[in-house]
Protein backbone atom coordinates (compact mmCIF):
# COMPACT_ATOMS: atom_id res chain seq x y z
CA UNK A 1 0.00 0.00 0.00
CA UNK A 2 1.11 3.72 -0.52
CA UNK A 3 2.57 4.86 2.31
CA UNK A 4 1.66 8.60 1.64
CA UNK A 5 -2.26 7.54 1.56
CA UNK A 6 -2.55 6.26 4.52
CA UNK A 7 -0.44 9.63 6.41
CA UNK A 8 -3.41 11.43 4.74
CA UNK A 9 -5.91 9.37 5.74
CA UNK A 10 -4.08 9.63 9.67
CA UNK A 11 -3.81 13.47 9.29
CA UNK A 12 -7.87 12.81 7.95
CA UNK A 13 -8.97 11.01 11.25
CA UNK A 14 -6.53 13.42 13.49
CA UNK A 15 -7.34 16.64 12.56
CA UNK A 16 -11.05 16.07 12.51
CA UNK A 17 -10.87 14.94 16.07
CA UNK A 18 -8.19 17.08 17.50
CA UNK A 19 -10.45 19.99 15.67
CA UNK A 20 -13.74 18.87 17.22
CA UNK A 21 -12.11 19.02 20.38
CA UNK A 22 -10.58 22.30 20.06
CA UNK A 23 -14.48 23.69 19.59
CA UNK A 24 -15.92 20.90 22.77
CA UNK A 25 -13.06 22.75 24.83
CA UNK A 26 -14.44 26.39 24.21
CA UNK A 27 -17.21 25.11 26.15
CA UNK A 28 -15.26 24.52 29.29
CA UNK A 29 -16.61 26.34 32.17
CA UNK A 30 -19.35 27.91 30.09
CA UNK A 31 -21.99 25.23 30.47
CA UNK A 32 -25.52 25.10 30.45
CA UNK A 33 -25.00 22.89 34.16
CA UNK A 34 -22.00 21.57 35.86
CA UNK A 35 -22.51 18.16 35.40
CA UNK A 36 -22.66 19.13 31.32
CA UNK A 37 -20.01 21.17 31.62
CA UNK A 38 -17.91 18.36 32.93
CA UNK A 39 -20.02 16.02 30.39
CA UNK A 40 -19.19 17.76 27.47
CA UNK A 41 -15.06 18.67 28.71
CA UNK A 42 -15.14 15.20 29.01
CA UNK A 43 -15.82 14.54 25.08
CA UNK A 44 -13.22 17.09 24.15
CA UNK A 45 -10.93 15.74 25.95
CA UNK A 46 -11.40 12.38 24.73
CA UNK A 47 -11.35 13.45 20.94
CA UNK A 48 -8.27 15.20 21.59
CA UNK A 49 -6.67 11.97 23.04
CA UNK A 50 -7.58 10.02 19.61
CA UNK A 51 -6.49 12.88 17.90
CA UNK A 52 -2.87 12.31 19.35
CA UNK A 53 -2.68 8.61 18.76
CA UNK A 54 -3.09 9.02 15.14
CA UNK A 55 -0.91 12.26 15.17
CA UNK A 56 1.75 10.13 17.10
CA UNK A 57 1.76 7.32 14.87
CA UNK A 58 1.98 9.19 11.75
CA UNK A 59 4.86 11.03 13.25
CA UNK A 60 6.19 7.75 14.27
CA UNK A 61 5.70 6.68 10.14
CA UNK A 62 7.18 9.58 8.85
CA UNK A 63 9.97 9.60 11.32
CA UNK A 64 10.64 5.71 10.28
CA UNK A 65 11.06 6.64 6.55
CA UNK A 66 13.18 9.75 6.21
CA UNK A 67 15.67 8.35 9.21
CA UNK A 68 14.98 11.52 11.12
CA UNK A 69 13.19 12.42 14.47
CA UNK A 70 11.89 15.63 13.60
CA UNK A 71 8.31 15.35 13.03
CA UNK A 72 5.79 14.78 16.58
CA UNK A 73 2.53 14.91 17.68
CA UNK A 74 3.18 18.71 18.26
CA UNK A 75 4.75 19.70 14.98
CA UNK A 76 1.84 17.62 12.80
CA UNK A 77 -0.62 19.63 14.82
CA UNK A 78 1.05 23.24 15.20
CA UNK A 79 2.90 23.79 12.45
CA UNK A 80 0.78 22.89 9.42
CA UNK A 81 -1.21 25.32 7.82
CA UNK A 82 -4.75 25.26 7.17
CA UNK A 83 -4.63 24.36 3.78
CA UNK A 84 -2.80 21.06 4.72
CA UNK A 85 -5.52 20.19 7.57
CA UNK A 86 -7.45 17.67 6.41
CA UNK A 87 -9.98 17.57 8.71
CA UNK A 88 -13.99 17.62 7.93
CA UNK A 89 -15.63 20.95 7.37
CA UNK A 90 -18.50 19.94 10.15
CA UNK A 91 -15.64 20.08 13.04
CA UNK A 92 -14.65 23.41 12.40
CA UNK A 93 -17.69 25.28 12.57
CA UNK A 94 -18.99 27.42 15.27
CA UNK A 95 -20.43 25.59 18.13
CA UNK A 96 -23.01 28.05 18.08
CA UNK A 97 -25.87 27.61 20.82
CA UNK A 98 -25.87 24.74 22.76
CA UNK A 99 -28.43 22.81 20.59
CA UNK A 100 -26.09 23.19 17.33
CA UNK A 101 -23.41 21.56 19.55
CA UNK A 102 -25.18 18.59 20.53
CA UNK A 103 -26.08 18.08 16.61
CA UNK A 104 -22.52 18.26 15.88
CA UNK A 105 -20.99 16.24 18.18
CA UNK A 106 -24.45 13.32 17.15
CA UNK A 107 -23.68 13.62 13.31
CA UNK A 108 -19.75 13.11 14.12
CA UNK A 109 -20.30 10.10 17.21
CA UNK A 110 -22.57 8.53 15.49
CA UNK A 111 -20.09 8.35 12.09
CA UNK A 112 -17.13 8.03 14.09
CA UNK A 113 -18.98 4.66 15.39
CA UNK A 114 -18.89 3.36 12.31
CA UNK A 115 -15.83 4.16 10.95
CA UNK A 116 -13.62 3.10 14.21
CA UNK A 117 -15.89 -0.50 14.13
CA UNK A 118 -14.76 -0.90 10.32
CA UNK A 119 -11.39 0.34 11.22
CA UNK A 120 -10.56 -1.67 14.39
CA UNK A 121 -10.65 -4.87 11.78
CA UNK A 122 -7.90 -2.73 9.58
CA UNK A 123 -5.12 -4.59 7.80
CA UNK A 124 -3.25 -1.87 9.37
CA UNK A 125 -2.78 -3.28 13.62
CA UNK A 126 -2.10 -0.18 14.94
CA UNK A 127 -4.85 1.89 13.17
CA UNK A 128 -7.06 -1.15 14.34
CA UNK A 129 -5.93 -0.62 18.03
CA UNK A 130 -6.13 2.89 17.75
CA UNK A 131 -9.63 2.36 16.77
CA UNK A 132 -10.56 -0.03 19.05
CA UNK A 133 -9.54 2.05 22.09
CA UNK A 134 -11.44 4.70 20.59
CA UNK A 135 -14.24 2.86 20.01
CA UNK A 136 -15.37 2.90 23.58
CA UNK A 137 -15.44 6.75 23.82
CA UNK A 138 -17.54 6.76 21.24
CA UNK A 139 -20.07 4.68 22.36
CA UNK A 140 -20.22 7.24 25.01
CA UNK A 141 -20.41 10.17 22.92
CA UNK A 142 -23.12 8.44 20.96
CA UNK A 143 -25.18 7.63 23.68
CA UNK A 144 -25.09 10.94 25.55
CA UNK A 145 -25.61 13.16 21.70
CA UNK A 146 -28.15 11.39 21.19
CA UNK A 147 -30.26 11.53 24.25
CA UNK A 148 -30.21 15.01 23.95
CA UNK A 149 -30.79 15.19 20.62
CA UNK A 150 -34.22 14.18 21.77
CA UNK A 151 -34.24 16.01 25.04
CA UNK A 152 -33.87 19.08 23.19
CA UNK A 153 -35.97 18.03 20.00
CA UNK A 154 -38.56 16.87 21.89
CA UNK A 155 -38.42 19.37 24.89
CA UNK A 156 -39.68 22.88 24.97
CA UNK A 157 -41.41 24.54 22.01
CA UNK A 158 -38.24 26.93 22.42
CA UNK A 159 -35.95 24.07 22.31
CA UNK A 160 -37.49 22.30 19.74
CA UNK A 161 -37.24 25.18 17.29
CA UNK A 162 -33.27 25.98 18.20
CA UNK A 163 -32.98 22.37 16.66
CA UNK A 164 -34.74 22.98 14.15
CA UNK A 165 -32.33 25.63 13.06
CA UNK A 166 -29.18 23.69 14.06
CA UNK A 167 -30.35 20.86 12.04
CA UNK A 168 -31.14 22.96 8.87
CA UNK A 169 -27.72 25.02 9.48
CA UNK A 170 -25.34 21.52 10.17
CA UNK A 171 -27.38 19.32 7.19
CA UNK A 172 -25.60 20.17 4.63
CA UNK A 173 -22.19 19.67 6.26
CA UNK A 174 -23.08 15.81 6.45
CA UNK A 175 -22.30 14.43 3.19
CA UNK A 176 -18.85 15.30 2.79
CA UNK A 177 -18.66 12.37 6.04
CA UNK A 178 -19.20 9.86 3.19
CA UNK A 179 -17.26 11.14 0.28
CA UNK A 180 -14.02 9.91 -0.06
CA UNK A 181 -11.08 11.76 -1.10
CA UNK A 182 -8.70 9.80 -3.44
CA UNK A 183 -6.27 9.22 -0.42
CA UNK A 184 -9.28 7.95 1.62
CA UNK A 185 -10.03 5.31 -0.73
CA UNK A 186 -6.88 4.30 -1.91
CA UNK A 187 -6.01 3.84 1.99
CA UNK A 188 -9.54 1.63 2.66
CA UNK A 189 -8.94 0.04 -0.52
CA UNK A 190 -12.33 -0.56 -0.95
CA UNK A 191 -12.58 -2.09 2.70
CA UNK A 192 -16.13 -1.75 2.32
CA UNK A 193 -18.72 0.38 0.41
CA UNK A 194 -18.97 4.63 1.32
CA UNK A 195 -22.69 3.85 0.41
CA UNK A 196 -23.22 1.26 2.74
CA UNK A 197 -21.72 3.26 5.58
CA UNK A 198 -23.76 5.90 4.61
CA UNK A 199 -27.13 4.17 4.83
CA UNK A 200 -26.09 2.46 8.55
CA UNK A 201 -25.31 6.68 9.37
CA UNK A 202 -28.40 7.82 8.12
CA UNK A 203 -30.99 4.91 9.51
CA UNK A 204 -29.27 5.31 13.23
CA UNK A 205 -29.76 9.31 12.44
CA UNK A 206 -32.83 9.43 11.29
CA UNK A 207 -34.19 7.16 13.61
CA UNK A 208 -32.75 9.06 16.17
CA UNK A 209 -34.20 12.49 14.88
CA UNK A 210 -37.89 11.17 14.03
CA UNK A 211 -38.13 10.48 18.25
CA UNK A 212 -36.81 13.57 18.70
CA UNK A 213 -39.89 14.92 16.45
CA UNK A 214 -37.40 16.62 14.34
CA UNK A 215 -37.72 16.14 10.75
CA UNK A 216 -35.16 15.21 8.17
CA UNK A 217 -34.11 17.61 5.55
CA UNK A 218 -34.68 16.89 1.84
CA UNK A 219 -32.87 13.86 0.37
CA UNK A 220 -31.62 16.58 -2.27
CA UNK A 221 -29.80 19.02 0.03
CA UNK A 222 -26.88 20.38 -1.40
CA UNK A 223 -23.58 19.00 0.41
CA UNK A 224 -20.29 21.04 0.89
CA UNK A 225 -17.10 19.36 0.79
CA UNK A 226 -13.51 20.83 0.62
CA UNK A 227 -11.93 19.96 3.81
CA UNK A 228 -10.81 16.21 3.49
CA UNK A 229 -8.49 17.95 0.67
CA UNK A 230 -7.62 21.18 2.29
CA UNK A 231 -10.26 23.77 1.20
CA UNK A 232 -11.36 25.02 4.45
CA UNK A 233 -14.12 27.49 5.68
CA UNK A 234 -12.84 30.76 6.84
CA UNK A 235 -13.39 29.58 10.42
CA UNK A 236 -10.27 27.02 10.42
CA UNK A 237 -8.13 30.12 9.49
CA UNK A 238 -9.34 31.46 13.00
CA UNK A 239 -8.91 28.11 15.10
CA UNK A 240 -5.13 27.44 14.05
CA UNK A 241 -4.10 31.07 14.70
CA UNK A 242 -5.31 30.96 18.50
CA UNK A 243 -4.05 27.23 19.09
CA UNK A 244 -1.04 27.83 16.93
CA UNK A 245 -0.03 31.04 18.44
CA UNK A 246 2.60 30.50 20.59
CA UNK A 247 4.60 27.52 18.73
CA UNK A 248 4.49 29.91 16.14
CA UNK A 249 5.37 33.14 17.78
CA UNK A 250 8.56 31.39 19.84
CA UNK A 251 9.59 28.88 17.68
CA UNK A 252 11.65 25.79 18.44
CA UNK A 253 10.77 25.91 22.18
CA UNK A 254 9.84 23.16 24.67
CA UNK A 255 6.62 24.13 26.69
CA UNK B 1 -44.77 25.41 79.03
CA UNK B 2 -43.83 24.47 75.58
CA UNK B 3 -41.54 26.84 75.13
CA UNK B 4 -39.51 26.30 78.30
CA UNK B 5 -39.50 22.50 76.96
CA UNK B 6 -38.12 23.76 73.76
CA UNK B 7 -35.36 25.82 75.26
CA UNK B 8 -34.37 22.95 77.65
CA UNK B 9 -34.38 20.64 74.73
CA UNK B 10 -32.07 22.88 72.28
CA UNK B 11 -30.09 23.32 76.15
CA UNK B 12 -29.33 19.57 75.71
CA UNK B 13 -28.83 19.45 72.16
CA UNK B 14 -26.30 22.32 72.38
CA UNK B 15 -24.85 20.65 75.25
CA UNK B 16 -24.46 17.40 73.35
CA UNK B 17 -23.18 19.32 69.84
CA UNK B 18 -20.61 20.80 72.31
CA UNK B 19 -19.66 17.92 73.19
CA UNK B 20 -19.06 16.37 69.45
CA UNK B 21 -16.84 18.86 68.71
CA UNK B 22 -14.94 19.05 71.62
CA UNK B 23 -14.02 15.17 71.42
CA UNK B 24 -13.96 15.46 67.37
CA UNK B 25 -16.69 13.69 66.70
CA UNK B 26 -18.09 14.55 62.89
CA UNK B 27 -20.99 16.42 62.81
CA UNK B 28 -23.16 14.85 60.23
CA UNK B 29 -26.23 16.48 58.41
CA UNK B 30 -29.11 14.85 60.31
CA UNK B 31 -27.68 16.28 63.78
CA UNK B 32 -28.83 18.68 65.65
CA UNK B 33 -26.33 22.19 65.06
CA UNK B 34 -26.54 25.73 66.24
CA UNK B 35 -27.94 28.13 63.62
CA UNK B 36 -25.05 30.48 63.24
CA UNK B 37 -23.40 26.74 62.81
CA UNK B 38 -24.97 25.99 59.87
CA UNK B 39 -24.91 29.39 58.56
CA UNK B 40 -21.25 29.99 58.97
CA UNK B 41 -20.83 26.54 57.13
CA UNK B 42 -23.35 27.09 54.63
CA UNK B 43 -21.59 30.21 53.74
CA UNK B 44 -18.36 29.31 53.92
CA UNK B 45 -18.95 25.87 51.71
CA UNK B 46 -20.69 27.50 48.90
CA UNK B 47 -18.30 30.44 48.77
CA UNK B 48 -15.76 27.76 48.03
CA UNK B 49 -17.72 25.92 45.47
CA UNK B 50 -18.19 29.63 43.77
CA UNK B 51 -14.58 29.62 43.94
CA UNK B 52 -14.05 26.36 42.01
CA UNK B 53 -16.67 27.57 39.63
CA UNK B 54 -15.51 30.65 39.14
CA UNK B 55 -11.90 29.33 39.10
CA UNK B 56 -12.33 27.70 35.94
CA UNK B 57 -12.16 31.08 33.91
CA UNK B 58 -9.06 32.30 34.14
CA UNK B 59 -7.24 28.63 33.17
CA UNK B 60 -10.22 28.34 30.40
CA UNK B 61 -9.22 31.39 29.14
CA UNK B 62 -5.56 29.67 28.07
CA UNK B 63 -6.98 26.07 27.26
CA UNK B 64 -7.70 27.05 23.12
CA UNK B 65 -4.19 28.85 23.32
CA UNK B 66 -2.05 25.52 25.36
CA UNK B 67 1.08 25.12 23.76
CA UNK B 68 1.49 21.37 22.82
CA UNK B 69 -1.22 18.76 22.91
CA UNK B 70 -0.01 17.21 26.07
CA UNK B 71 -0.40 20.66 27.96
CA UNK B 72 -3.65 20.90 26.41
CA UNK B 73 -5.44 17.98 27.38
CA UNK B 74 -3.16 18.22 31.38
CA UNK B 75 -5.25 21.63 31.48
CA UNK B 76 -8.37 21.21 30.08
CA UNK B 77 -8.64 18.07 32.45
CA UNK B 78 -7.34 20.48 35.58
CA UNK B 79 -10.36 22.45 34.47
CA UNK B 80 -12.66 20.44 34.57
CA UNK B 81 -11.26 18.54 38.14
CA UNK B 82 -12.40 21.99 39.02
CA UNK B 83 -15.78 21.82 37.79
CA UNK B 84 -15.99 18.89 39.79
CA UNK B 85 -14.23 20.45 42.64
CA UNK B 86 -17.80 22.80 42.84
CA UNK B 87 -20.37 19.61 42.25
CA UNK B 88 -18.75 18.32 45.45
CA UNK B 89 -18.79 21.37 47.08
CA UNK B 90 -22.46 22.51 45.91
CA UNK B 91 -23.27 18.91 47.11
CA UNK B 92 -22.12 19.30 50.49
CA UNK B 93 -24.11 22.53 51.00
CA UNK B 94 -26.83 21.21 49.58
CA UNK B 95 -26.84 18.88 52.90
CA UNK B 96 -27.14 21.75 54.96
CA UNK B 97 -30.49 22.31 53.44
CA UNK B 98 -30.05 24.91 50.94
CA UNK B 99 -30.62 24.29 47.01
CA UNK B 100 -27.87 24.73 44.12
CA UNK B 101 -30.32 27.18 42.62
CA UNK B 102 -30.55 29.18 45.40
CA UNK B 103 -26.30 29.29 45.84
CA UNK B 104 -26.23 29.71 42.03
CA UNK B 105 -28.80 32.79 42.71
CA UNK B 106 -26.36 34.26 45.22
CA UNK B 107 -23.15 34.39 43.19
CA UNK B 108 -25.14 35.75 40.14
CA UNK B 109 -26.76 38.65 42.15
CA UNK B 110 -23.15 39.22 44.09
CA UNK B 111 -24.63 38.33 47.03
CA UNK B 112 -22.06 35.29 47.66
CA UNK B 113 -18.10 35.91 46.99
CA UNK B 114 -15.94 33.99 45.54
CA UNK B 115 -11.85 34.25 46.21
CA UNK B 116 -10.60 37.32 45.13
CA UNK B 117 -8.02 35.58 43.22
CA UNK B 118 -9.72 34.62 40.13
CA UNK B 119 -10.50 38.41 39.83
CA UNK B 120 -6.97 38.82 38.11
CA UNK B 121 -6.45 38.21 34.13
CA UNK B 122 -4.49 35.01 33.06
CA UNK B 123 -1.69 37.11 30.26
CA UNK B 124 0.70 34.58 29.23
CA UNK B 125 1.35 31.14 29.12
CA UNK B 126 3.36 31.21 31.92
CA UNK B 127 0.16 32.21 34.37
CA UNK B 128 -1.01 28.40 34.17
CA UNK B 129 2.50 27.62 35.82
CA UNK B 130 2.24 30.22 38.55
CA UNK B 131 -2.27 29.51 38.89
CA UNK B 132 -1.11 26.08 39.51
CA UNK B 133 2.10 26.17 42.20
CA UNK B 134 1.03 29.45 43.91
CA UNK B 135 -2.90 29.61 43.59
CA UNK B 136 -3.31 25.78 43.96
CA UNK B 137 -0.83 25.54 46.46
CA UNK B 138 -2.28 27.93 48.54
CA UNK B 139 -5.54 26.17 48.00
CA UNK B 140 -3.48 23.13 49.22
CA UNK B 141 -2.33 24.41 51.98
CA UNK B 142 -5.96 26.14 52.89
CA UNK B 143 -7.83 22.77 52.30
CA UNK B 144 -5.78 20.17 53.79
CA UNK B 145 -6.51 21.04 57.69
CA UNK B 146 -10.27 21.36 56.26
CA UNK B 147 -10.23 17.75 55.86
CA UNK B 148 -10.33 17.61 59.46
CA UNK B 149 -13.33 20.10 59.35
CA UNK B 150 -16.21 19.20 61.97
CA UNK B 151 -18.66 19.05 59.62
CA UNK B 152 -18.77 15.44 58.03
CA UNK B 153 -20.11 16.28 54.23
CA UNK B 154 -17.27 18.91 54.07
CA UNK B 155 -14.27 17.45 55.60
CA UNK B 156 -15.54 14.45 53.24
CA UNK B 157 -15.28 16.51 50.05
CA UNK B 158 -11.84 18.12 50.72
CA UNK B 159 -10.04 14.45 50.80
CA UNK B 160 -11.41 14.03 47.24
CA UNK B 161 -10.22 17.55 47.07
CA UNK B 162 -7.55 17.87 48.47
CA UNK B 163 -5.73 14.48 46.13
CA UNK B 164 -6.67 16.42 42.98
CA UNK B 165 -5.25 19.98 44.06
CA UNK B 166 -2.05 18.53 44.48
CA UNK B 167 -1.77 17.29 41.28
CA UNK B 168 -2.56 20.75 40.14
CA UNK B 169 0.36 22.18 42.20
CA UNK B 170 2.80 19.84 40.35
CA UNK B 171 1.77 20.45 37.06
CA UNK B 172 1.78 23.67 36.88
CA UNK B 173 5.04 23.64 38.82
CA UNK B 174 6.35 21.92 35.94
CA UNK B 175 4.82 24.25 33.93
CA UNK B 176 7.31 27.17 35.73
CA UNK B 177 10.18 24.56 35.46
CA UNK B 178 9.83 23.95 31.68
CA UNK B 179 9.65 27.64 31.01
CA UNK B 180 12.34 28.24 33.57
CA UNK B 181 14.83 26.10 31.51
CA UNK B 182 14.02 27.35 28.56
CA UNK B 183 14.72 30.18 26.17
CA UNK B 184 15.32 33.79 27.82
CA UNK B 185 11.92 34.79 26.75
CA UNK B 186 10.14 32.25 28.04
CA UNK B 187 12.17 32.57 31.48
CA UNK B 188 10.85 35.99 31.46
CA UNK B 189 7.47 34.84 30.94
CA UNK B 190 7.37 32.64 34.27
CA UNK B 191 9.29 35.66 36.28
CA UNK B 192 6.82 38.36 35.36
CA UNK B 193 3.97 35.53 36.50
CA UNK B 194 5.21 34.98 39.46
CA UNK B 195 5.70 38.29 39.96
CA UNK B 196 2.08 39.02 39.16
CA UNK B 197 0.23 36.28 41.14
CA UNK B 198 2.79 36.62 44.47
CA UNK B 199 1.00 38.96 46.32
CA UNK B 200 -3.02 38.12 45.54
CA UNK B 201 -1.70 34.64 46.69
CA UNK B 202 -0.76 35.77 49.79
CA UNK B 203 -4.30 37.65 49.77
CA UNK B 204 -6.02 34.34 49.82
CA UNK B 205 -5.44 33.41 53.35
CA UNK B 206 -7.87 36.17 53.90
CA UNK B 207 -7.09 38.99 55.89
CA UNK B 208 -4.64 39.22 58.76
CA UNK B 209 -5.79 37.95 62.14
CA UNK B 210 -6.19 40.92 64.78
CA UNK B 211 -8.99 41.64 61.17
CA UNK B 212 -10.54 38.25 60.52
CA UNK B 213 -13.84 38.56 62.72
CA UNK B 214 -15.44 34.74 62.47
CA UNK B 215 -12.14 33.37 63.31
CA UNK B 216 -12.12 33.04 66.63
CA UNK B 217 -15.92 31.36 66.18
CA UNK B 218 -14.35 29.21 63.38
CA UNK B 219 -11.61 27.63 65.36
CA UNK B 220 -13.99 27.17 68.72
CA UNK B 221 -16.37 25.00 66.41
CA UNK B 222 -13.22 23.43 64.80
CA UNK B 223 -14.33 24.33 61.29
CA UNK B 224 -10.99 26.10 60.76
CA UNK B 225 -7.65 24.71 62.73
CA UNK B 226 -5.24 27.38 61.86
CA UNK B 227 -5.78 31.06 61.35
CA UNK B 228 -5.31 33.14 58.53
CA UNK B 229 -1.59 34.17 59.44
CA UNK B 230 -0.46 30.70 60.24
CA UNK B 231 -1.42 29.13 57.32
CA UNK B 232 0.37 32.36 55.03
CA UNK B 233 3.04 31.39 56.80
CA UNK B 234 3.31 28.13 56.02
CA UNK B 235 2.58 29.20 52.15
CA UNK B 236 5.25 31.49 52.37
CA UNK B 237 7.87 29.02 53.26
CA UNK B 238 6.89 26.45 51.24
CA UNK B 239 7.38 28.30 48.13
CA UNK B 240 10.62 30.20 49.38
CA UNK B 241 12.69 26.94 49.38
CA UNK B 242 10.57 25.77 45.65
CA UNK B 243 11.35 29.20 43.94
CA UNK B 244 15.22 28.35 44.37
CA UNK B 245 14.47 25.22 42.16
CA UNK B 246 13.28 27.04 39.11
CA UNK B 247 15.81 29.66 39.71
CA UNK B 248 13.45 32.42 39.94
CA UNK B 249 12.70 34.89 42.22
CA UNK B 250 10.10 36.02 44.30
CA UNK B 251 8.99 39.29 43.99
CA UNK B 252 9.64 40.46 48.08
CA UNK B 253 12.90 42.06 49.15
CA UNK B 254 11.76 41.50 52.25
CA UNK B 255 11.76 38.11 52.60
CA UNK B 256 14.19 35.80 54.30
CA UNK B 257 14.75 33.15 56.39
CA UNK B 258 14.66 34.20 60.06
CA UNK B 259 16.69 31.58 62.27
CA UNK B 260 14.84 32.54 65.60
CA UNK B 261 11.25 32.05 64.38
CA UNK B 262 12.06 29.16 62.31
CA UNK B 263 10.46 30.73 59.26
CA UNK B 264 10.41 33.00 56.47
CA UNK B 265 9.82 36.70 57.19
CA UNK B 266 8.34 38.47 54.57
CA UNK B 267 7.44 42.34 53.22
CA UNK B 268 3.90 44.02 54.08
CA UNK B 269 0.96 42.85 51.98
CA UNK B 270 -0.81 45.24 50.25
CA UNK B 271 -4.55 45.28 51.76
CA UNK B 272 -5.76 48.00 50.55
CA UNK B 273 -5.33 46.46 47.13
CA UNK B 274 -7.22 42.93 48.50
CA UNK B 275 -10.11 45.55 49.88
CA UNK B 276 -10.54 46.93 46.54
CA UNK B 277 -11.11 43.57 44.60
CA UNK B 278 -13.13 41.88 47.23
CA UNK B 279 -15.35 45.59 46.47
CA UNK B 280 -15.46 44.51 42.90
CA UNK B 281 -12.44 46.97 41.48
CA UNK B 282 -10.14 43.38 40.23
CA UNK B 283 -8.73 43.63 36.72
CA UNK B 284 -11.52 41.59 35.89
CA UNK B 285 -14.65 41.31 38.52
CA UNK B 286 -16.97 42.18 36.12
CA UNK B 287 -15.57 40.29 33.68
CA UNK B 288 -15.65 36.82 35.64
CA UNK B 289 -19.52 37.67 36.57
CA UNK B 290 -20.41 38.66 33.13
CA UNK B 291 -18.93 34.79 31.93
CA UNK B 292 -20.87 33.60 34.65
CA UNK B 293 -24.44 35.35 34.02
CA UNK B 294 -23.91 34.70 30.22
CA UNK B 295 -23.61 30.65 30.72
CA UNK B 296 -26.89 30.71 33.14
CA UNK B 297 -29.06 32.53 30.99
CA UNK B 298 -27.51 30.63 27.78
CA UNK B 299 -28.37 27.92 29.36
CA UNK B 300 -31.44 28.75 30.27
CA UNK B 301 -33.84 27.00 27.26
CA UNK B 302 -31.52 24.01 27.89
CA UNK B 303 -32.49 23.23 31.45
CA UNK B 304 -36.17 24.13 30.88
CA UNK B 305 -36.10 21.53 28.23
CA UNK B 306 -34.32 18.62 29.75
CA UNK B 307 -36.96 19.42 32.85
CA UNK B 308 -39.90 19.22 30.31
CA UNK B 309 -38.45 16.25 28.74
CA UNK B 310 -38.10 14.59 31.89
CA UNK B 311 -41.64 15.30 32.71
CA UNK B 312 -42.93 13.85 29.51
CA UNK B 313 -40.91 10.89 29.70
CA UNK B 314 -42.40 10.04 33.13
CA UNK B 315 -45.67 10.41 31.41
CA UNK B 316 -45.34 8.42 28.43
CA UNK B 317 -45.57 11.51 26.43
CA UNK B 318 -42.23 11.88 24.70
CA UNK B 319 -41.87 11.65 20.88
CA UNK B 320 -45.27 12.89 20.02
CA UNK B 321 -44.91 15.72 18.05
CA UNK B 322 -49.06 16.64 17.57
CA UNK B 323 -48.50 16.93 21.55
CA UNK B 324 -46.41 19.96 21.67
CA UNK B 325 -48.47 22.36 19.90
CA UNK B 326 -51.20 21.51 22.50
CA UNK B 327 -49.08 21.80 25.50
CA UNK B 328 -47.66 25.58 24.52
CA UNK B 329 -47.07 27.02 27.83
FE1 LIG C 1 -10.19 23.02 43.06
FE1 LIG D 1 -7.07 23.02 41.52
Amino acid sequence: MNESNTIDYLMLLADSSLIMGQRLSEWTGHGPMLEQDIAITNISLDTIGQARYFYQLAAARLNEKSGNADVTEDTLAYLRDAHQYKNLLLVELPNGDWGQTILKIFFYAHRQKLMYEKLSGSADAEIAGIASKALKEVEYHVSWSSDWVKRLGDGTQESHDRMTKALEYLWPYTGEMFVPATYEKNFLENEFSFDVLKQGWLDKVSGILTEATLSLPPADTYMHTGGKTGVHTEYLGYILAEMQFLQRAYPGCEW
Amino acid sequence: MRKLSDNMDTEALQKSFDEKIEKDIKIEPKDWMPVEYRKTLIRQISQHAHSEIVGMLPEGNWITRAPTLRRKCILIAKVQDEAGHGLYLYCAAETLNITREEMTEQLLSGKAKYSSIFNYPTLSWADMGAIGWLVDGAAIINQIPLCRTSYAPYARGMVRICKEESFHQRQGFDILLTLSRGSAEQKAMAQDAINRWWWPSLMMFGPPDNESPHTIQNMKWKIKRFTNDELRQKFVDMCAQQVEVLGLQIPDPDLKWNEERGHYDFGPINWDEFWNVVKGNGPCNKERMAARIKAHEDGEWVRAAALEYARKEAAGLTGKQSEKATIKK
